[in-house]
């Protein structure tokens, strides 16, 4: 039987693929195809079957991953959606949370809801908190609205009432009636989407599934379509922003969960290496062109969570985009990448991102009309990028370009030279994100000190020990294949699917039957997910309850242990461990009440092969790196015995590793970069 | 010590600050604190100045706080306060202008003496008394008054305050949550300054504070050096409790500092809507902060060349004894008053009037069952907004909170903790004023019990007799409404019962125009 998978993530910039053998992994990276992504991703797979001289028909499963939702909400070009909602609440999603999230700006501007008011269409129907019809929904009512959707000419439509996370018969009632209609219309409900309490999330998660629902089901039916027709007959997997793989149809039918998929991809790579090398507490660092990912992993897993938000409009403020609440892996995303834009605000400190130069113009060491400092451009003036090497030498960088431009924006204003402004760019940029670092691990009641961090993605290696160093942190690995982390990552990542449901419980009263039967449905619906995608694989099933004291407003997530005789007690345990891990006091005698239940089916994770990874062979080069640099080293020539002392660079196609002074790299068993404070250094 | 390392140290402490906030929302037990974020948070130096505050927090409880804590200094100086010493008040002359919010303060030391403060408020929902309304006709109706006093003494809880606070509000539980609530987040700020002065080795705190203060108040100065000088001034009638209350401001702009003087506002009035000084400040800074160097982070430099003063005994500087639960009924309405002055120096940066004050009406149960055991005691307090002021190049913003920086409550939420239902709550189409830039529209909310009971109203709104008035010949907003759906008119303050089988309904108001209506039609 064969044993190929081929992993393929599309980013923004770059398609990455991995083919994933036995006994060897090859990995090729090309631009993505924005106007037909499957385009390239088939002729990807049929250069990378040719490299390893395989036949498309070995190839036992594919793993993807892809932007293409967020870029679809992003860029406002999905569907023309319909929302079908409860009659006296039309403007839900444009009244929002009634706040401005500029509190200084005036100007501040909102973004447009995916819907505007002439496709929201209100039905006479009501459920009570309860979950009692207040207003019974009429069958005349019924076609009455769906009329009104297929006159605005809806390519979708989503159907989202208020409290139908408590009862969904009236939105269900919509669907059938509109499926016996037009049985090809795409229908997103608000009660299988996100059966939640908050009615602003939940229809902003359900009208964002519906306005990418058509486009997503179509590029990943063609895209199947592609593979069968290249010969590839096994299935294909998708991955979601929960780090799990779900099916064609799960995907197609919820494509919301698809956002992020490449970050979730990554943090499935870094907690597998942090299993592989048995490392209990890592900081996953992830950096690319325009932002950065962290994610706490501990005892090997990331955390989740259920809120997202995506498509920030707004200099990526908090709460300008939308929110989407699906299961994620727990990250925290920062405007700071390789192309974020520097500058010196009206008092005299160095701003940089959230703006970003992108890959068009791109930097100004791209040569390619960039005049704006970026993060990129201080690497080139520090002499810590070699110009022939950037991005597997696709990209030939003009040193002097960065020089003029940092000069120019920088050095002036401030007074100082090129140098003393790059390094504060760096300062600056990696301060930022140790500061997202430490506010994240801060609302995990977690710390920092004493982990290791693991970097990849084309940036990282470049920051990783200085983000170290100010996070308290004194070893750094920086894996192979560093640049394609996120396909990687699908590789090591299970079959899974999690179903929510909200159901208020006060705990010293609940109900033991009746949750056991609520866990019972939901096992039943994530196995007719799962079951077909492992076979008669083992699952791991994983409860959670969203919990607070009585009267608080945020939930914290807590595992339910397994096998409990009362759960009351065991509940009642685990949150206040819970708490207390966060916050750091309990508080006694408080009454606690859960919200929500999570329960995720899992599959077996892939371990990591002992495999060696095809590259192509360049000649180790110094020339063109500018001073005070006094060492460069080609990756291949770090021994596992021998450290190397800093300060030297670590080059390899794709990205630089930083070694400074004070630090020195070898590689490991595996092939990683394993760089380490030396001892009796202060970090 | 080099500026780019300073500056770096700055962004942290604003990073630190926004945690802080993060934690007391999260840890929060009061709706409109959780939900709403009715909160502040800020770190201070040993001489009371304010270094860095969340910009999640509301503008009243930020400014007047940033004046509070040198007050707690005066009662509590460093040289008395110990590791492990929180202090706490929620008097409204000493905190933030009513007795719903509390302020906490935590002393944290280095090697022994005290480097810094952390503060924070937030709104707690019941203080007994009269409950949270315009009522009251003087502040010892409205509730319990806790003068500024230690919540932990070196560290132990002070157990009499705690039992006193707890038999004097109706829902102890949310209290005492949400006491630890504003403790908890205190302490993740020390823990956070503390790792940054490790980090920092080289930089001594004050002078990082000096820093902050001396390049804010520099660059602020140099802002308002760039207007032109002269004194300019704005009158804005609004509704007040039962009659309504004139606001006179003149606005001095000389020497690279701005003064207001809100001489010839009306007298303080006999009902709960009567402001301390310290909000009026915090209300009228704000409104100059946001468009006069918006940029400049808010802090004791940024704050100083703003000075306001109102007469002794006005509406706008009340004394105590009087009733003040309802202060930002008056006091959010401030801003329309400094813009009104600001809009004849920087037209261009200046929104025209809105909504202004927040609509949060307190709804509770009316008392009595009528033999109904389906009819429960609730009291929930949601937040809805009308529309902002148009803006020059852009329509107003519809259903939005400003000058206030809260955010609303979800409808479910309100029906599941309650037994209410909200059967309407969307936009009222062209409710804001017309213009070459509209105001930005008000909404309608309907309500009514599920059981069909009574239940009773606290209202405190305003633009329910003055609307806001459009700009530069822009049309005004409409006004807000207060009726039942059987036809009778209610007041736009002041509590009253919505009869059984009645639906109460709320129309908020729309914002001001700016330009003429034809200047639209024609682009």
């Amino acid at each position: 039987m064969s044993r190929l998978r081929l992993a393929v993530d599309i980013g923004g910039t770059f398609t990455d693929i991995v083919l994933a053998g036995e006994a060897q992994w090859h990995t090729h990276k090309l631009l993505t195809t924005h106007t037909n992504p499957a385009s390239a991703v088939l002729e990807g797979v049929r250069h990378i079957l040719a490299l390893a001289k395989v036949k498309s028909s070995s190839v036992a499963v594919v793993l993807h991953g892809t932007t293409l939702a967020t870029n679809a909400l992003i860029e406002r070009k999905g569907a023309r959606t319909v929302l079908i909602t409860t009659e006296g609440h039309r403007d839900v999603l444009e009244i929002g949370l009634e706040n401005r999230f500029d509190q200084y700006d005036v100007f501040m501007r909102r973004p447009a809801p995916l819907v505007p008011r002439e496709r929201r269409i209100t039905v006479r129907e009501r459920i009570s908190a309860t979950g009692g019809v207040l207003l019974p929904l009429t069958s005349a009512e019924v076609e009455r609205v769906i009329d009104a959707a297929i006159h605005c000419q809806a390519e979708s439509v989503a159907v989202g009432l208020l409290h139908a996370w408590r009862s969904p018969r009236h939105e269900e009632a919509i669907a059938a009636a509109l499926r016996s209609r037009v049985p090809t219309m795409p229908i997103s409900l608000s009660s299988e989407v996100c059966p939640e309490i908050r009615e602003y999330e939940r229809l902003s998660t359900t009208v964002a599934n519906a306005f990418v629902q058509p486009l997503m089901a179509a590029y990943l039916n063609e895209l199947q379509a592609g593979l069968r027709e290249t010969g590839i007959a096994g299935p294909l997997l998708v991955m979601t922003s929960g780090g799990g793989l779900t099916s064609l149809e799960a995907a197609a039918t919820f494509p919301v969960r698809l956002i992020e998929s490449g970050p979730a991809g990554g943090a499935m790579l870094a907690a597998a290496l942090a299993r592989r090398s048995e490392l209990s507490r890592v900081l996953a660092f992830d950096m690319g062109g325009t932002t950065a990912k962290l994610t706490l992993i501990d005892d090997g897993e990331p955390e989740w969570s259920r809120t997202f938000e995506v498509a920030r409009a707004w200099k990526f403020r908090k709460g300008s985009g939308m929110p989407v609440r699906i299961p994620v892996i727990e990250l925290v995303e920062i405007g700071a990448g390789g192309g974020s834009i520097a500058q010196v605000d009206r008092l005299g400190r160095i701003q940089v991102g959230p703006e970003s130069a992108g890959s068009e113009p791109g930097p100004a060491a791209y040569h390619r009309g960039g005049v704006e400092p970026t993060v990129t451009d201080a690497d080139v003036v520090l002499g810590r990028l070699s110009p022939e090497r950037f991005a597997g030498g696709s990209i030939t960088l003009a040193p002097d370009q960065s020089t003029h431009v940092i000069e120019a924006r920088l050095g002036r204003p401030l007074g100082v030279d090129a140098r003393t402004a790059a390094q504060g760019i760096i300062d600056t940029v990696d301060e930022h994100m140790a500061a997202a670092a430490r506010n994240h691990a801060g609302e995990w009641g977690r710390d920092l000190t004493g982990r290791t961090l693991i970097a990849f993605g084309g940036s990282a290696p470049l920051h990783a020990v200085d983000l170290a160093i100010r996070l308290g942190i004194n070893t750094a690995i920086i894996p192979v294949s560093a640049g394609v982390g996120s396909a990687v990552g699908f590789l090591l990542s299970p079959t899974a699917f999690e179903v929510v449901r909200s159901r208020h419980v006060l705990v010293d009263e609940a109900d033991q039957a009746g949750l056991l039967e609520l866990f019972e449905r939901m096992r039943a619906e994530a196995l007719d997910v799962v079951r077909p995608l492992v076979g008669d694989g083992r699952l791991r099933e994983t409860r959670r309850a969203w919990m607070r004291y009585v009267g608080q407003g945020h939930e914290i997530p807590v595992t339910i242990p397994d096998g409990v005789d009362n759960l009351s007690v065991s509940l009642t345990a685990a949150f206040l461990a819970a708490y207390a891990a966060i916050y750091g006091r309990v508080i006694p005698g408080q009454s606690i009440e859960a919200l929500s239940w999570t329960l995720a089916l899992v599959g077996e994770t892939p371990v990591i092969p002992d495999v060696s990874m095809s590259a192509a062979a360049h000649p180790a080069s110094g020339s063109g790196l500018r001073k005070p640099v006094t060492g460069v080293v080609e990756r291949s020539a770090v021994g596992r015995s021998h450290p190397l002392e800093g300060p030297i660079l670590v080059v390899e196609d794709q990205t630089t590793t930083v070694v400074p002074q004070g630090w020195q790299v070898t590689a490991d068993e595996f092939g990683q970069l394993v760089l380490m404070a030396n001892a009796g250094r202060k970090t | 010590m080099n500026q780019i390392t300073l500056g770096i140290a700055w962004n942290r402490l604003l990073a630190i600050v926004e945690e802080q906030a993060q934690v007391l929302m999260r840890t929060a037990f009061s709706t409109v604190v959780r939900e709403a974020g009715d909160l502040s948070a800020g770190i201070f130096d040993t001489r009371g100045r304010m270094l860095a505050q969340a910009v999640t927090g509301t503008p009243g409880h930020v400014n007047s706080m940033a004046e509070s804590v040198k007050r707690f200094l005066t009662e509590y100086p460093l040289n008395i306060l110990m590791p492990g010493d929180v202090l706490l008040t929620n008097d409204p002359w000493d905190g933030t202008g009513h007795l719903n919010d509390f302020t906490v303060v935590t002393p944290v030391f280095s090697d022994g003496a005290c480097i810094a403060l952390f503060a924070s408020t937030s709104h707690i929902a019941d203080v007994g008394g009269r409950g949270f309304g315009a009522d009251a006709r003087d502040v010892h109706e409205e509730g319990l008054c806790i003068p500024i006093t230690y919540l932990f003494r070196a560290g132990v809880r002070d157990e009499t305050l705690l039992r006193i606070i707890q038999a004097n509000v109706r829902d102890p539980v949310v209290a005492e949550g949400d006491l630890y609530s504003l403790t908890t987040c205190n302490d993740s700020g020390a823990v956070g300054l503390r790792r940054m002065l490790v980090d920092f080795p080289e930089i001594p705190f004050d002078q990082l504070a000096d820093h902050i203060i001396e390049t804010s108040r520099t660059a602020m100065r140099a802002e308002v050096s760039a207007l032109p000088e002269g004194t300019w001034r704005y009158q804005m009638m609004i509704d007040g409790y039962d009659q309504p209350l004139l606001l006179t401001g003149s606005l001095t702009i000389s020497e690279g500092s701005i003064h207001i003087d809100f001489a010839g506002s009306a007298p303080s009035s006999p009902w709960g809507i009567n402001v301390p000084i310290a909000y009026t400040t915090a209300y009228a800074a704000f409104a100059v902060r946001c468009v006069i160097g918006n940029h400049i982070p808010n802090n004791a430099g940024s704050l100083e060349g703003i000075t306001v003063v109102a007469p002794e005994g006005s509406v706008l500087n009340a004394q105590r004894p009087r009733s003040v639960s309802a202060r930002h009924a008056v006091g959010q309405m401030l801003p329309d008053v400094v813009l009104g002055c600001l809009a004849q120096v920087i037209p261009d940066r200046v929104p025209a009037e809105g909504a202004s004050c927040i609509w949060n009406p307190v709804f509770m149960d009316a008392g009595e069952t009528g033999g109904n055991p389906r009819v429960e005691r609730f009291v929930i307090n949601p937040i809805f907004n009308g529309g902002t002021g148009a803006r020059p190049g852009l329509d107003g913003l519809s259903a939005t909170a400003f000058p206030s920086g809260v955010r609303s409550t979800s409808t479910e939420v309100n029906e599941v903790t309650s037994p209410l239902v909200i059967w309407r709550k969307e936009l009222k189409p062209h409710s804001g004023g017309e213009g070459e830039y509209r105001g930005g529209d008000g909404q309608v909310i309907e309500v009514t019990h599920r059981e069909g009971a009574a239940f009773r109203v606290s209202k405190m709104f305003d633009r329910v007799h003055h609307p806001a008035r459009g700009r530069e010949g822009g049309g005004d907003g409409q006004p807000g409404r207060v009726y039942l759906s059987s036809g009778t008119t209610l007041r736009g303050k002041g509590n009253e019962l919505v009869p059984a089988g009645e639906t109460l309904v709320l129309e908020t108001p729309g914002g001001g125009g700016l330009g003429p209506v034809s200047s639209r039609l024609r682009s």
